[in-house]
């Protein structure tokens, strides 16, 4: 037993080198930390499917427990954006460049993030309907209204009015990313998709303090 | 009409049914017009006038069966026309109190039946009739709002009528009706718009009308606007007229009916500052010593302001509306009771004066109060059909703010700051939606994103004062202060900015200071001082100090605030950030600095933490703004002398030389101004200036200068000119001329520095021939009448060195008319200051024989008698001087002596103050004179005090003491000598 622990974390300790060089805002403990989490997260499940990482159920608990996020369609769309290979799984990898970008990512790759996110398609446009979806929950509906969802669309209008600078009726990189410039509150302009300070610091705390005590 | 009639005039009650017609002067002239509309109708257009209406126009009249003459029956009470319609009906029918008219010629009779009375059945008729187009052409003539289609209708008719002459009648007569409609909407806009410029009111204490005046509609044609009764502290209460052309005193209006009270007894004054200046001293001295161009707080002066209450003269209205009157009169007094500051705008100018009453706490608050914004009246367009469209985009941003998650808010946050928020529309269009509790409750929330959106838009908002007081209402600053302790940078120096644009008013000020908010504040400075490269979070630091000395600016103009900077640490704090090289950051620091330099505890502190260096450093700069408010806490800080050394030793005294060529920025020229004055009084300074040639300069700012500029360019001449040479730099640069004029000025702060200056002057016999010429002297005498004691204080100096210098002055003296008995009569005075400058010109005067003599004949000796008692060296001294002079006159010896002035006297001689010994050994001497005041001065103990005086170096103390030593021996020897032969 002393050995195979002795063995993993030799293991560990060569990951977390490799990916603190490949993953930026991380250093080799921190990166060593974050693996450990990652494993200890995986639990009984890496006994099953070792290799293939946390899958979607895992993924969203953390993101709902750890880091306050509410919207389901929201939440499934940050495990896109983490899960980058698109196997349904976030693996060690995907987990220490996703929070990278969570934890301490500058404002440029924030907006990257936040427009994949927001990109439901994946077509490289924000389009009217997918805003539509994105923004139908945020406002509480008055059963009064004739059409419950003018609100709604109302939003997209003024969002597409800020945000649409060539006029096309969508969102392409460039008009989020010099909207988000203008004004960095567009930032997450259709959907929480980002941890606040108060969670980043909490979970910083805990991630890099607790394993340091190893 | 009808149009006219709905919308243009004023009904005192909704727009349907029986309605009266307001008593204002739209309704008045609407009235007028179409009263001549109806008299000449009958004369311009006879036929028209024939025609007959389809419903008669019946009111309430007051005519009686009397007033009726030829072409009517009368039958008792009751009168018919003899002129009728196709049908024999009479035209005009009068069963009083009712009369019913039928056509336009009718009622041209009637009104010139009514002779006097017309103004009053056109309006009975008028309030009975409330379309009386509908009446007179039928009902599908009733005016609607809108597109009006009579004339097309009318033109059906034409079409099918066979009537043919009827109906061209019928047309004409609508033609002209809506002739007059159009004649009199045209008019009444003008009288709206000329009453448009004076709408902002003082406080709404009573019945204001709708065109904002508040004195009854009879006043109103004379322009008068409202009435204030004001009680300064100096003298007897102003009841003061603001009118359209101006500010002026009246009769004392308590009541209406005392007609000949609104008569005007003072002179116009362009506004209630100038007034009040002119009227009160000490309101004129205190607004003086305020620098900077907008009207300043004056403690504890203004004690109570109120307007009267007027109620209209209508004696149908009375009683309603006296009763709206003195409800609204009462609540607005609880309301000054309870807010204990009321404030009245004068009205022409945008000069506000405030007023205090009540706790202790807005007296200690309100030194330097500026009051840009205490109580802004409310304008605002009532009617919906003038939003404009942004109102309505705001409120539906408003709406999403409400019903909207974090998501939604922040887009709608966002969407909101597209809007022009400088403009007042959309700031006020943000509160009447209910905006603003909801920016102020998001606050109160966790989602940073949603406050940081909320305080972009309140800090933009915030610069309107109305928006101010509602934030402040809504308890905002509470709020914000307790976001000034979040860890969030953009929080903290977006709360900062906001809590500077809110607290200009003094409520707002107090509520920051007792929610801890000067502490949080003060800390906000503590930031890394600059260095050459900042990060990214230093750099954010420095914004968020610079916010914080925004913020704290702001409140430093209350007094109990600038204590709290200083408790909580703020002042070296504030000597780290003046080390800045970025003006942003210096602005808001000195700016605070300058304003807390009102309080001694800061003079001593930006002497003794070296920040002198950095505000004469920042003289050189090229921000006007911070140039201004460097000298300005120059300006104040220099009273002090070891602050005075340190400008000359930092170099400050020529940068300020350079300043005065900024002559266009008036409130720069004032605060340099200022400081060059202040630094004077250090004679190295004035040596500093002389080089500099500051005062060939300083001559040329006396003309053409606001107040302001002048009390320092005087009060620096005046402190130059104790220098001979400058004397003679004043007068070949042609500086007595403009000085003299001065004299004739109203401002006290300026003509105690005039004063000065001319008497400074006036030392040199060259500048005397000037002053002489110039009948300065004179003006220098007529200042004696003037009620504050330091302008005849000031006056009565300068008039000694002008009586010692001039030419025949005893001649001069003489001329001046009931001139001696005024000066004689100041010795009444309760001021010591004047009493000394008052002794000290006696003196002068008595030299000659003549004007003693008629000074005597005035009581000058027991005045001066009765003074002897003081304890005031200054007094002492020169009072001993002009009880010398005095006694050459008459039995003017004997008369001090009975006076019981001699045992006081000797008195003086035991004064630590060895100037007042020889001018006391003086009048010892002449007194010894007579024989019983030697006894009196014996046994006083006078010899050993005087032979201790006789070892003196001062000559002429010497040769007194000797004199009155001799003249008591002398007695006391003819005495022994009396007894044993």
């Amino acid at each position: 037993m002393a050995e195979m622990s002795a063995m993993n974390r030799k293991l560990i300790q060569n990951l977390a080198e490799t990916l603190s060089k490949q993953v930026k805002h991380f250093n080799k403990t921190e990166a060593e930390c974050l693996i450990r989490l990652f494993n200890g997260l995986l639990g009984d499940q890496s006994d099953r499917r070792v290799g293939n990482g946390l899958d979607r159920g895992k993924f969203r608990n953390i993101l709902h427990n750890t880091f306050g996020m509410t919207d389901d369609m929201i939440m499934d769309r940050v495990f896109r954006a983490f899960d980058k290979d698109n196997d349904s799984y976030v693996s060690v990898k995907e987990w220490i460049e996703g929070l990278s970008i969570f934890l301490r990512g500058t404002l440029d790759e924030k907006i990257k993030y936040c427009f994949d996110v927001y990109d439901l398609n994946g077509d490289g446009y924000i389009s009217r309907e997918e805003m539509f979806h994105m923004l139908k929950n945020s406002l509480i509906r008055q059963p009064t209204e004739e059409d419950p969802d003018e609100g709604i669309k109302d939003l997209v209008e003024i969002t597409l009015k800020k945000m649409d600078h060539d006029h096309d009726s969508r969102l392409s990189y460039a008009d989020f990313e010099k909207a988000v410039r203008d004004e960095n509150l567009l930032l997450e302009a259709f959907g929480t998709c980002l941890p606040d300070a108060k969670s980043i610091l909490e979970f910083e705390q805990h991630a890099f303090q607790d394993t340091l005590e190893h | 009409m009808g149009v006219a009639l709905t919308r243009a005039a004023q009904w005192t009650t909704a727009s349907s049914g029986t309605g009266k017609l307001e008593i204002t002067p739209v309704n008045e002239s609407l009235l007028k017009e179409i009263l001549e509309f109806v008299e000449q109708f009958s004369s311009r257009h006879p036929q028209e006038a024939k025609h007959v209406f389809k419903e008669p126009l019946q009111w309430t009249t007051s005519l009686e069966a009397s007033d009726f003459k030829t072409e009517y029956d009368i039958s008792g009470p009751t009168v018919k026309s003899q002129e009728t319609d196709r049908d024999g009906h009479p035209m005009l029918q009068l069963t009083p109190p009712s009369i019913s008219v039928h056509s336009f010629s009718q009622l041209s009779k009637i009104v010139q039946l009514a002779t006097d009375k017309k103004l009053k059945e056109v309006r009975a008729c008028l309030e009975a009739n409330r379309d009386p187009v509908a009446k007179m052409l039928g009902p599908s003539f009733a005016t609607v709002e809108g597109e009006d289609s009579s004339v097309l209708r009318l033109l059906e008719e034409v079409k099918e009528g066979d009537q043919a002459k009827e109906t061209e009648i019928k047309v004409k007569l609508i033609i002209l009706l809506q002739q007059l409609d159009t004649q009199l909407l045209s008019s009444s806009l003008k009288q709206i718009s000329q009453w448009v410029p004076f709408l902002p009111p003082p406080h709404s204490v009573y019945y204001e009308f709708t065109n904002g005046c508040r004195t009854p509609p009879w006043r109103q044609v004379h322009g008068e606007i409202c009435y204030l009764v004001i009680k300064p502290c100096d003298t007897q209460p102003l009841h003061i007229t603001c009118s359209t052309a101006g500010v002026f005193l009246n009769g004392g209006i308590r009541q209406e009916g005392e007609e000949n009270a609104y008569d005007r007894t003072s002179d116009v004054y362009r506004d209630l500052v100038t007034l009040l200046k002119s009227k009160s001293p000490h309101f004129a001295e205190n607004i003086n010593k305020q620098v900077g161009f907008h009207v300043k707080q004056v403690a504890g002066f203004l004690r109570v302001i109120f307007a009267l209450p007027i109620t209209p003269r209508s004696t149908d209205d009375k009683k309603s509306k006296k009763n709206a009157v003195s409800e609204k009169f009462a609540e607005a007094q609880e309301k000054m009771q309870k807010k204990a500051d009321v404030s009245v705008s004068s009205l022409p100018g945008r000069h506000k004066t405030p007023g205090g009453v009540g706790g202790a706490d807005d007296f200690s608050e309100s030194s330097s109060e500026s009051e840009e914004d205490e109580e802004q009246p409310e304008r605002r367009t009532e009617s919906n059909t003038d939003l404009p469209s942004e109102y309505w985009q705001i409120q539906k941003l408003v709406k999403y703010l409400k019903g909207g998650n974090q998501t939604a808010t922040v887009i709608a946050l966002c969407s909101m700051r597209d809007f022009n928020l400088a403009q007042e529309t959309c700031q006020l269009a943000i509160r009447d939606v209910g905006g603003l509790e909801v920016l102020i409750n998001l606050l109160d929330t966790e989602e940073i994103k949603c406050k940081i959106g909320s305080l972009k838009i309140l800090k933009e908002i915030s610069r309107n004062s109305q928006i101010r007081r509602a934030i402040a209402d809504l308890g905002g600053l509470q709020t914000m202060v307790k976001i000034l302790d979040s860890p969030d940078k953009d929080l903290k120096y977006l709360a900062a900015e906001t809590i500077a644009n809110v607290a200009k008013f003094r409520r707002a000020r107090r509520t920051v200071r007792q929610h801890g908010g000067i502490k949080r504040l003060v800390k906000l400075l503590d930031c890394v001082p600059d260095s050459a490269a900042l990060t990214e979070e230093q750099e954010k630091d420095v914004e968020v100090a610079r916010c914080g000395a925004l913020a704290l600016w702001s409140c430093s103009k209350s007094t109990r605030n600038k204590e709290a900077i200083r408790k909580a640490g703020g002042i070296p704090l504030l000597a780290r950030l003046l080390k800045s090289p970025h003006e942003n950051m210096l602005i808001p620091v000195v700016g605070t600095l300058q304003e807390c330099a009102s309080e001694r505890s800061y003079r001593i502190a930006i002497q003794m933490e070296g920040m002198i260096e950095d505000l004469v450093k920042n003289l050189n700069c090229d921000n006007h703004e911070l140039q201004m408010h460097c000298a300005s806490a120059i300006f104040k800080c220099a009273e002090d002398k070891r602050t005075r050394d340190l400008v000359r030793q930092c170099e400050g005294l020529q940068p300020l030389v350079t300043l005065l060529s900024q002559a266009d920025n008036k409130q720069l020229l004032a605060a340099t101004t200022g400081a060059i004055w202040k630094c004077s009084i250090s004679m190295e300074n004035v040596a500093k200036f002389q080089d500099y040639k500051a005062l060939e300069t300083l001559v040329g700012l006396l003309t053409d200068q606001p107040e302001e500029v002048l009390v320092n360019v005087v009060g620096a001449l005046g402190e130059g000119a104790q220098k001979p040479a400058n004397r003679a730099t004043i007068r070949k640069c042609g500086g007595i001329q403009p000085l003299v004029n001065l004299l004739t000025g109203t401002n006290q702060a300026l003509l105690v520095n005039v004063t000065k200056a001319v008497g400074a002057c006036a030392t040199e016999l060259e500048n005397m021939t000037i002053i002489d010429r110039l009948d300065g002297v004179r003006l220098l005498w007529s200042l004696l009448k003037n009620p504050n004691p330091d302008v005849q204080a000031s006056a009565a100096w300068a008039i000694c060195p002008c009586i010692e210098n001039a030419k025949d002055s005893g001649e001069m003296v003489r001329s001046f008319v009931g001139g001696l008995e005024l000066i004689v009569n100041l010795l009444k005075s309760t001021n010591k200051e004047v009493l000394a400058s008052v002794c000290a010109a006696i003196a002068k005067i008595a030299k000659d024989e003549e004007n003693l003599a008629v000074i005597t004949d005035h009581g000058v000796v027991p005045m001066l008698a009765k003074l002897t008692n003081t304890t005031d060296d200054k007094l002492r001294r020169h009072l001993a001087e002009a009880i010398a002079r005095c006694c050459m006159w008459g039995s003017n010896r004997v008369l001090f002596g009975e006076a019981g002035a001699v045992a006081p006297l000797v008195r003086y001689l035991k004064s630590k103050d060895t100037s007042v010994h020889q001018a006391t050994a003086q009048a010892l001497f002449q007194l010894s004179k007579d024989p019983n005041n030697c006894i009196t001065m014996h046994d006083n103990g006078v010899v050993k005090l005087l032979l201790g005086m006789m070892g003196s170096t001062d000559e002429v103390l010497q040769e007194a003491a000797a004199g009155c030593v001799a003249n008591i021996r002398r007695l006391a020897l003819a005495n022994e000598k009396a007894r044993y032969g």
